[in-house]
């Protein structure tokens, strides 16, 4: 970002007429060198040692002697253990089952260690809770090796043994004299931890417990107690819905705790004939609508309209508000997609309104939804936004003597931060329990630096009934000790964290070994439905028929009807603005992670950035303008922000497709500034207009001085009719239709007989036999894949991709190996884009209609798409590379020999894919590029199996090769031949793939899934005339709608 | 009469040959009578025979005691005087009883040796015991004297490296002398002639050579071309030997012989580098391992020593070991102060170049020696194969692939032998020269 600060380095400068600072300005050195006296004076240059041949003889010498000595190869050490561990041996990887918990993703994983050194995670694939991984858990490991984590505790700004900091603090915490102390932590969902706190609360006096979630989901919580009396959140399986409606629910992103595209996907993939209906209402463009088969915009005051009329169609009861005729026809429409679905259906919401969760969760037990699991119910939220408002206001009025904050970093996420500070101060005692030295972790007293995850134990109970263990993957790199560690020795427990675990887990075990529990990572227990518990515990002969009467409080039950009415009266202040979190930093925990920072956002596919996004309408209105440079870097105007009565904000503009108009989006997680690498401190804090922790505010915005200059990756808005590369079609075309009808291979002419451009007979090249041995195709379902960039990450692990920054970015020259392309369609579907495109008659009208089409509508359709190298089995790329640097190889994989390639880009050129990289820089080892390749702890994330490039070589996806190698090997030494499906794993995005899109596999095996997916009718490859063969085959998306 | 004198000499030589010959001998038989005449008299004391002992004493004891010195048990010389040779007999066939029956000196010997019950040794006779208490009460026998005139006698023995440089040095000086001679003798005649007033005949003025040698062209051509051609060989070979670091022999932190190990001992290789068989590496023996053996091996045997590297310098070498793994002698105990030993490494492949030992050790099922040479013969590793990818290429050429009991290769060597019509497919023609199998 451009300031216009003006930097100074003495007093003296900033006078005006000061003499001295023009004559430094103007003469780069003080005193003139004294070239003259020395040249000018023949007697001294003559008696002077050294000739201008001796320099030069001298200079020949030194440089002749440099270059011997390179020549010379450095001496390696090499130390091997003194005592090696039974389970490791160098050079072999091993597994362990862990669980990340960070109070904003839960996920069961398996972590990849090599020498003890995690390198990598992947999924656990025997969790089966719906908490599928996604692309911040992939990058957590990177986390693990952050170069500005806190090394060992704190006192002040000192660093504090922790004896000393066990016997102060416990010391005060004791002599407060009836005060508060308050444990401000994030959400747990621990088992052992909440009993540990209960321990804790009996120890010292007055002890209370507030959970903080950064991004509050408090109001689905309370309306769930309401309505099932347990403060909880609703669990859903969206494998079982065949229609889902969702009111601004971005399930596929981090709603309600996330993980549930994998459930999703399944019903996605057209299976008989039949695949999942998926209507969203939203004002944003999420992720989640851009995977809808319907979107449709709706500002938030709009959605609660929506969801009032939505209630009132399908159950009857309820009003309907004032609402826009066009919204009410499609709500309609919904309404009976609905009802036709019955029990099949599924209504979600993301609306930030007790009212509305109530109403969803009343609609969805009206329809008896089987895909609503009312017996396990989501504990990983527990978060409670009024408790924390109370304590701000508590602290203020000097009610708090002890403050323990763990894992969250309220100086940062809350909007009211300033009362928060002030508060702190007049707390007794305050710890932090943090890995940073964060906005928050500065201010405390103390800070008891906490672990990483994976250094941590830990047990998760994700659902009812659906347990992980967290273990740690490796030795505590620093002097830290974890929070329960903590607690533990504060109130005098001697046990370790580990042992307290385990006595804790007896009751949680059942049948089961620790060991085996360990092993696993998961553990699922049956558990009695509600119903039954309830019955089994206090009333045997209760009614058994009605399932409110049991558990709620209250015995009547929330109104609904009440809180549907309070919904349809919605009314919109000026622009809505709603809150949202990225895929890439979430809440903003990891904002500190490179790998996140560079991944491009899904939908506006910038990196390094948050921005305010703003329909066409709106922003030419409010005179907000983007524009692409001449390099084709994305320019955009700055706009000032602000919720009622707050200090405004200047944030860079964004012009989104499918914006709803009179709506605007903006991310949190971004703007952190303390506890972070410099190259990390972008984007802008939201956090300060997240007021009463709510998504949805009032704003006024105005347009502000300056261009900000995005790292956008993808410049095309849209396809522009070019169906080859996405092809795409609707359900009713897919079932009754030809497959030449909607997935034709192009035919070019050959002695006037048309041939299919995949014929030999049309081919430039001969063809080879591939039928001998392993060959390796990915298939790649665009109807299974959420664009959600799992794999993106994935992949930067395992392959050791290195991170540019935003200015490399901003000049494309981005390493993503895989890039995630999204396809806006300016008409309703595809088939729009073609005929419109067809139809186009002179060039005046081509002018305005394609200048149509690149303006996309204001709801675009969107389809993304994940594009690595193609490993055509024709390769363009080979046959221009002059020192055949890559080559084929009879397993389908196009090889790049990096020690070859002398740089000449021509492969790159001759690619019509564009997936090849090229390295500008040496990126490891190099001090400009501050990421975590520049120094030793962030060098131990990379792969040892995987050559770190150096400047100056051309480099892409190898179809993962280390991995396929090593899993032939594995069969070899075993004399066995590959197991069936054992390749599936083997490339690192398919393996981080939880919806299914990406499967990867051996064509040549007989009956393995991509023998028949490349089969498949849908099957496609990109650019097919081109006649590159590639080995990578695409499945052409199906639009579950009926309007072609 | 000239003749006369060269017989003498000749008998002299052969008189002065076999003094030489019992000066070198004598001390060695006078030695190896006084170890009788010992030996005779301990079997003479305690009633055993000593060489019985020692075999029993090396196949049941020496793996926890010996004889000087501690180790996992007590050193047992003078045990035989220490305890009631009755009291021996039922401990050695069954300790652990002893203990247990609460004998107060077995309790003792017990308590003192961190209760590491000894094995028991039923099988054993009284007269076995015997025998073994004979061996072990030998007294340590002396080092051998240094005897005066052994030094000379090595020296007149003519075969070692020290008399040839002296007669190469003698045969330069008379050289030399000759030369001189020659010299001396043709300055003289020179003189002569020119004090009797001879004309020496003049040399012809001709064209110098090497003015001729300009002169032709041709030859001058030819010349220039051999000598360009020469020097691009040899720049060629100087820099394509860059980065090649054949032979390289550097000097490790501990003085470690494979030469003893594997070559004398006859350890298998894959005991020490167990990973090679299912790894990438080859992995260097964590020091646990060395410790596997050397918790009892605390010094060479005397034969081990050779003239370069004597006992002390092993044993000196093996104490080295016992500081890096935290290992005090006298405790028979680690001490947990630990000092990782940083090796040199030999082989070093460049990072773009995979390699995985598992694949030729385990699956190929290729000798270590392949690569690395006659590694049992080397008292100091080095790298023996160059490590270029023309090597690795060539082997990949010739070597057939192993395709005896492995499921794996069946279907395909099976389909590819019959596409290249051969009967035996190389790792090549598997697929080992494509680029992506080792770069990635």
């Amino acid at each position: 970002m451009s300031s216009n600060k003006k930097y100074w380095k003495s007093v003296e400068e900033l006078n005006e007429n000061s003499s001295i600072v023009e004559t430094l300005q103007q003469n780069e050195f003080v005193k003139e060198i004294p070239t003259d006296e020395f040249l000018g004076d023949k007697s001294s240059l003559e008696n002077s040692s050294t000739t201008r041949r001796d320099f030069l003889k001298y200079v020949g010498f030194s440089t002749a002697a440099a270059s011997l000595a390179a020549c010379e190869g450095p001496v390696k050490k090499s130390i091997p253990y003194v005592v090696q561990p039974d389970r490791i041996v160098p050079g072999v990887a091993n597994y362990y089952a862990t669980t990340i918990a960070d109070g904003y993703d839960f996920a069961s994983v398996l972590i990849k260690t090599r020498e003890g050194r995690p390198i990598k995670v992947e999924n656990n694939n025997l969790a089966k809770s719906n908490c599928d991984a996604n692309a911040r858990v992939h990058a957590s490991v990177l986390s693990l090796y952050d170069s500005s984590r806190l090394q060992g505790p704190r006192k002040g700004n000192e660093n504090v043994d922790w004896d000393v900091l066990d016997k102060e603090v416990s010391a005060k915490l004791n002599s407060l004299g009836g005060k508060q102390i308050v444990l401000l932590t994030q959400t747990f969902a621990s088992p052992s931890t909440s009993k540990l706190i209960s321990e804790f609360k009996a120890k010292y006096q007055n002890v209370k417990h507030v959970v903080y979630d950064a991004i509050s989901n408090s109001e689905a919580l309370d309306a769930y107690q309401m309505m099932y009396g347990e403060r909880a959140l609703a669990d859903y399986d969206f494998s079982k819905a065949n229609t889902v409606v969702s009111i601004a629910a971005d399930f596929l992103g981090d709603w309600q705790g996330g993980g549930y595209d994998g459930a999703y996907a399944k019903g996605r993939i057209p299976k008989n004939g039949k695949m999942s209906k998926h209507i969203q209402f939203e004002a944003n463009m999420s992720l989640t609508g851009a995977n809808a088969d319907k979107r449709i915009q709706a500002t938030p005051s709009q959605q609660k309209q929506v969801l009032a009329a939505l209630y009132k169609y399908v159950t009857g009861s309820g009003s309907k508000g004032a609402l826009d005729s066009k919204l009410d026809a499609e709500v309609v429409k919904a309404a009976k997609e609905i009802q036709k679905a019955g029990s099949n259906a599924l209504v979600v919401t993301g609306i930030q309104d007790v009212d509305a969760q109530l109403v969803v969760l009343e609609i969805n037990k009206a329809i008896q939804s089987k895909a609503f699991n009312k017996n396990t119910p989501r504990t990983i939220r527990q978060g409670d936004a009024k408790a924390v408002a109370q304590l701000v206001k508590d602290m203020n009025a000097g009610r708090v003597g002890g403050l323990l904050i763990a894992g969250v970093n309220p100086v940062y996420s809350l909007p009211n931060a300033n009362e928060f500070k002030s508060g702190l101060e007049k707390v007794d005692i305050s710890v932090a329990f943090s890995m940073h030295n964060d906005a928050t972790a500065e201010l405390c007293n103390y800070v008891a630096t906490t672990p990483h995850y994976l250094e941590s134990w830990g047990d998760i109970e994700l659902k009812r009934g659906s347990y992980s263990l967290m273990q740690p993957t490796i030795r505590p790199l620093f002097d830290t000790r974890q929070f329960q560690e903590t607690l533990l020795k504060w109130t005098g427990n001697s046990s370790t964290y580990h042992d307290y675990i385990k006595s804790a887990w007896t009751g949680i075990l059942g049948g089961t070994s620790w060991n085996q529990a360990l092993h696993d990572g998961v553990l699922v227990k049956p558990i009695l439905p509600k119903q039954e518990l309830v019955d089994a515990l206090e009333a045997p002969e209760g009614d058994v028929a009605d399932i409110e009467a049991a558990p709620v409080p209250t015995s009547a039950g929330p109104d609904v009807g009440a809180a549907s009415r309070r919904l349809s009266v919605a009314k919109s202040n000026g622009i809505e603005l709603t809150l949202y979190t990225k895929i890439a930093l979430g809440d903003g925990q990891q904002a500190n992670n490179p790998w996140l920072q560079e991944m491009p956002d899904p939908i506006t596919r910038a990196s390094w950035d948050n921005y305010l996004t703003v329909s066409r309408a709106d922003a030419a209105e409010l005179g907000l303008t983007n524009e692409n440079v001449a390099n084709g870097a994305l320019n955009g105007s700055y706009a000032n922000i602000s919720v009622q009565g707050s200090e405004s904000i200047k944030v860079p503009v964004i012009i989104q497709p499918g914006q709803a108009k009179g709506s605007v989006g903006l991310a949190l997680g971004y703007g952190k500034s303390k506890g972070i690498k410099e190259d990390m401190i972008v984007g802008v804090n939201a956090y300060s207009l997240y007021q009463n922790l709510n998504t949805v505010q009032n704003v006024s915005i105005t347009a502000a001085e300056g261009v900000h200059e995005f790292a956008c990756v993808q410049l095309h808005n849209t396809l522009m009719g070019r169906g080859d590369i996405v092809k795409e079609t609707t359900l009713e075309i897919f079932n009754t239709k030809d497959k030449h009808e909607w997935n034709a291979i192009p035919e070019v002419s050959k002695n006037h007989i048309e041939y299919e451009v995949t014929s030999p007979e049309v081919d430039l090249w001969d063809e080879f036999d591939r039928s001998v041995g392993h060959h390796f195709n990915l298939s790649i379902d665009l109807n299974a894949c959420t664009g959600c960039g799992a794999c993106v990450i994935a992949c930067h692990a395992e392959n050791n991709v290195p991170v540019v920054g935003k200015s490399e970015v901003r000049r494309s020259r981005d390493m993503h190996w895989l890039r995630i392309d999204r396809y806006y369609s300016s008409q309703d579907s595809f088939e729009g884009d073609n005929d419109k495109k067809d139809n186009i008659a002179g060039l005046g009208s081509s002018l305005s209609e394609f200048g149509e089409m690149e303006n996309p509508s204001d709801n675009p359709q969107v389809v993304f798409q994940p594009v690595m190298c193609q490993h055509c089995n024709h390769a363009p790329c080979e046959t221009v590379c002059p020192v055949a640097a890559t080559s084929h190889g009879r397993q389908g994989q196009n090889h790049m020999a990096y020690n070859r390639c002398v740089g000449t880009r021509y492969c790159a050129n001759n690619c019509p894919y564009k997936v090849r990289r090229f390295n500008w820089f040496l990126y490891n080892n190099n001090d400009e590029f501050d990421y975590y390749m520049n120094n030793d702890l962030g060098r131990m994330v990379l792969n040892p199996d995987v050559t770190v490039r150096s400047r100056g070589v051309m480099e892409k996806c190898s179809f993962c090769i280390q991995s396929t190698q090593a899993i032939i090997l594995k069969a070899k030494r075993e004399g066995r031949l590959v197991a069936a499906g054992e390749f599936n794993d083997a490339c690192a995005c398919s393996a981080a793939c939880s919806s299914g899109a990406m499967r990867f596999g051996d064509v040549n095996e007989e009956g393995s899934v991509i023998s028949e997916l490349v089969k498949d009718d849908r099957a496609y490859h990109l650019l097919e005339h081109v006649g590159t063969k590639p080995n990578v085959v695409y499945q052409t998306k199906v639009r579950n709608t009926t309007e072609a | 009469m000239k003749q006369v004198k060269h017989r003498n000499s000749a008998s002299k030589i052969l008189i002065l040959g076999t003094v030489f010959l019992f000066t070198f001998f004598n001390p060695v038989f006078g030695q190896d009578e006084a170890a009788v005449d010992n030996a005779a008299v301990t079997e003479a004391s305690s009633g055993g025979d000593v060489a019985k002992g020692e075999e029993l004493f090396k196949s049941l004891c020496a793996a926890c005691h010996k004889r000087y010195k501690k180790a996992v048990g007590p050193a047992l010389f003078g045990v035989a005087d220490k305890y009631d040779r009755a009291w021996l007999y039922s401990w050695i066939k069954n300790s652990a009883a002893m203990v247990a029956s609460g004998d107060a000196q077995a309790v003792a010997v017990f308590e003192e040796y961190n209760k590491t019950a000894m094995n028991a040794f039923p099988q054993l006779t009284d007269g076995d015991i015997d025998n073994i208490l004979a061996y072990v009460m030998e007294p340590k026998a002396d080092p051998p004297a240094p005897v005066p005139g052994s030094d000379t006698a090595s020296g007149g023995g003519g075969n070692s490296g020290v008399s040839s440089n002296v007669i190469l040095a003698i045969l330069a000086l008379v050289f030399l002398m000759l030369v001189v001679v020659l010299f001396l003798v043709n300055k003289t005649l020179r003189s002569f002639a020119e004090a009797n007033n001879v004309e020496l005949p003049q040399a012809e003025e001709r064209t110098p050579i090497w003015k001729a040698f300009i002169q032709n062209q041709f030859l001058v051509m030819v010349t220039a071309i051999f000598l360009l051609l020469a020097s691009g060989y040899f720049v060629y070979g100087y820099f394509m030997q860059i980065g090649v670091d054949q032979g390289y022999q550097p000097v490790q932190p501990i003085h470690y012989s494979h030469k003893i190990h594997a070559g004398d001992n006859k350890i298998e290789c894959k005991y020490c580098h167990s990973s090679a068989r299912v790894s990438k590496t080859s992995g260097i023996p964590s020091l646990n391992v060395c410790m596997n053996c050397h918790k009892s091996i605390s010094e060479v045997a005397d034969a081990t020593a050779t003239e370069e590297y004597s006992k002390e310098f092993y044993d000196g070498e093996i104490q080295k070991l016992y500081k890096a793994v935290g290992w005090d002698t006298n405790t028979q105990a680690y001490t947990g102060d630990t000092q990782p030993v940083k090796w040199v490494r030999i082989h070093n492949l460049p990072d773009f170049a995979y390699f995985n030992h598992s694949q030729h050790v385990s699956v190929a099922g290729i000798e270590c020696q392949t690569c690395h040479g006659p590694v049992e013969e080397m008292e100091i590793m080095y790298q023996y194969a160059p490590l270029t990818m023309g090597w690795c290429v060539n082997c990949h050429r010739e070597t057939n692939v192993k395709i005896a009991d492995n499921k794996y290769y069946e279907k395909i060597h099976k389909e590819l032998s019959k596409k290249y019509g051969v009967d035996q497919l190389t790792a090549a023609q598997m697929g080992g020269l494509e680029c992506g199998k080792c770069h990635y």
